[in-house]
């Protein structure tokens, strides 16, 4: 027990340096980019999120599919947080995108990004991954629910992502464009720092809702046999 | 081949019982056609093809809700779903006869829908067909595995859209996209995809859904 | 600040807003969980006496 809260510990730290140095290297030390100034920053933020989100879900499906493979419970909760951090992860990457979308182009939200679209039918997905949670029994039943539904997410990003560049040729014309990330060195880095720091996060926020919802469940288990 | 056997008969079993109840397929073809009214209604003079078109793939999307929404309230009522379970047969036998059986009504919606929207907005071309046909099977699919798992909680009729329309807005792409676009192939071949992907995908879970 | 500054400077804050709102959750959840295990200590331990 006690070298789980060593390594929780330890994450904790870890996320925080990494995430103190990735702000201070994205807000002072990161070159200008020449043709969007200052307001570039903000890819050191939204798209180690985006990623992230995406690390969340398919690490989801990872637990949910070793729950359809062994049977065993606990992958249940596992794969339930993790949902459940790449929905907050997804709305702050709603988020961000949209005050980015803001600063390019002065609307706070288009269609042409496709980022952000992906991540509005995903969000809506596991919103509804939330409800069909809410709306079964506790038990092997709603495990293996939540499981299913979990792998069909993660084959929805390819062909949501592909639907959707599709989609582009008669939805409207593309009127925003933005140049990919052809990043300098120094600024790979600072990616590189703040992508690390999110997923610090993602495994520090993780590892606690994990043994916090653990701890609710043995508490439970002990009322039980006491009362 | 008792596989096939099998979902033959599960299948004729869904069939037969609508053709002799009659509650589910009226419904569906009055909806789509209705609906397809209130389109006429919604739509603004100056609307373009693509706009109706749209709304074509919207009416069919609703109407296959309305279908599934059926799909399992025999069972559930019954209690059959777990004396399928316990029966001898593979369960994702049960995912494909139930597939086969929502094709069907969807088939058949759809034979009444596609004339009534050439009567009532525009003529139908044969990459609306294609789309239509393919996309049902992707909707079949989907849709029969995510009826089963709101069947098994306790708000059917409320969860099953939510489950049910983002996972098929690539769907929606196919098939407006197939319909309005210059190279239709393109479309088409994606909706093969969703269909190849997520029909393997449902016929792989099935089981874990239904199974206690 | 340029209005671009503001905004870039908002979504930085937006993240660590949302990252602390989490912790205050958590401490909420936290306090909860720890008057639990007072109670069901004092159950277990009245439970033993009698």
């Amino acid at each position: 027990m006690s070298l789980r809260n060593n390594q929780a510990v330890l994450l904790a730290t870890a996320a925080s340096v990494l995430l103190v140095a990735g702000l201070a290297l994205a807000l002072f030390w990161a070159p200008e980019d020449a043709d969007q100034g200052f307001s570039q920053r903000i890819f050191y933020v939204h798209v180690p999120i985006a990623l992230t989100a995406y690390a969340c879900f398919g690490w989801a499906a990872w637990k949910a599919l070793r729950l359809l493979w062994t049977r065993e419970p606990r992958y249940d909760l596992e794969s339930y947080t993790a949902v459940h951090m790449g929905v907050i992860f997804g709305i702050l990457t709603l988020v961000t995108g949209s005050i980015w979308a803001k600063i390019s182009w002065g609307v706070w939200w288009t269609w042409s990004e496709r980022q952000l679209t992906l991540f509005l039918v995903l969000f809506l997905f596991y919103c509804a991954y939330f409800m069909l949670r809410f709306s079964v029994e506790s038990g092997p039943r709603r495990a293996n629910l939540s499981a299913v539904y979990a792998l069909f997410g993660v084959a929805l990003i390819p062909v949501s992502f592909l639907a959707i560049r599709l989609a582009e040729n008669f939805i409207h014309p593309v009127v925003f464009t933005r140049d990919g990330p052809q990043m300098s060195g120094s600024m790979f880095l600072v990616f590189c720092v703040c992508l690390a720091a999110m997923l610090g996060l993602f495994a520090s926020l993780y590892t606690n809702e994990l043994t916090g919802k653990r701890l609710d469940a043995r508490l439970r288990e002990l009322r039980e046999a006491v009362e | 081949m008792t596989y096939f056997a099998d979902v033959a008969a599960l299948a004729r079993k869904d069939i037969l019982l609508e053709l002799r109840s009659r509650d589910t397929l009226p419904a569906m073809l009055l909806f789509v056609v209705s609906a397809l009214v209130v389109f006429h209604f919604s739509l603004p003079s100056d609307a373009s093809v693509t706009a109706s078109t749209g709304l074509l793939w919207i009416a069919l999307l609703f109407t296959a809700l309305l279908g599934l929404g059926r799909a399992f309230t025999a069972e559930r009522e019954q209690r059959v779903l777990d004396g399928l379970v316990l029966a001898p047969c593979d369960r994702s036998a049960i995912w494909l006869a139930k597939s086969l059986g929502v094709l069907v009504f969807l088939g058949v919606a759809e034979a009444v829908a596609l004339p009534a929207y050439a009567l009532f907005f525009e003529p139908v071309g044969w990459e609306l067909v294609a789309a239509v046909l393919l996309a049902d099977l992707g909707l079949a699919a989907v849709g029969t595995l995510l009826a089963a798992m709101a069947a098994a909680s306790r708000a059917r009729e409320l969860l099953l859209p939510l489950l049910f329309l983002p996972l098929v807005i690539p769907v929606v792409v196919g098939g407006v996209g197939a319909t309005v676009a210059d190279d239709p192939g393109r479309y088409l071949g994606f909706l093969v995809l969703y269909d190849l992907i997520f029909a393997i995908l449902s016929w792989a879970s099935f089981e874990y859904v239904v199974a206690e | 600040m340029t209005t671009s500054e503001k905004y870039v400077t908002a979504a930085y804050l937006v993240v660590l807003g949302v990252v602390l709102l989490y912790v205050i959750l958590y401490s909420f959840k936290l306090s909860r969980l720890e008057r639990e295990v007072a109670e069901l200590t004092e159950l277990a331990q009245r439970r033993r006496a009698a």
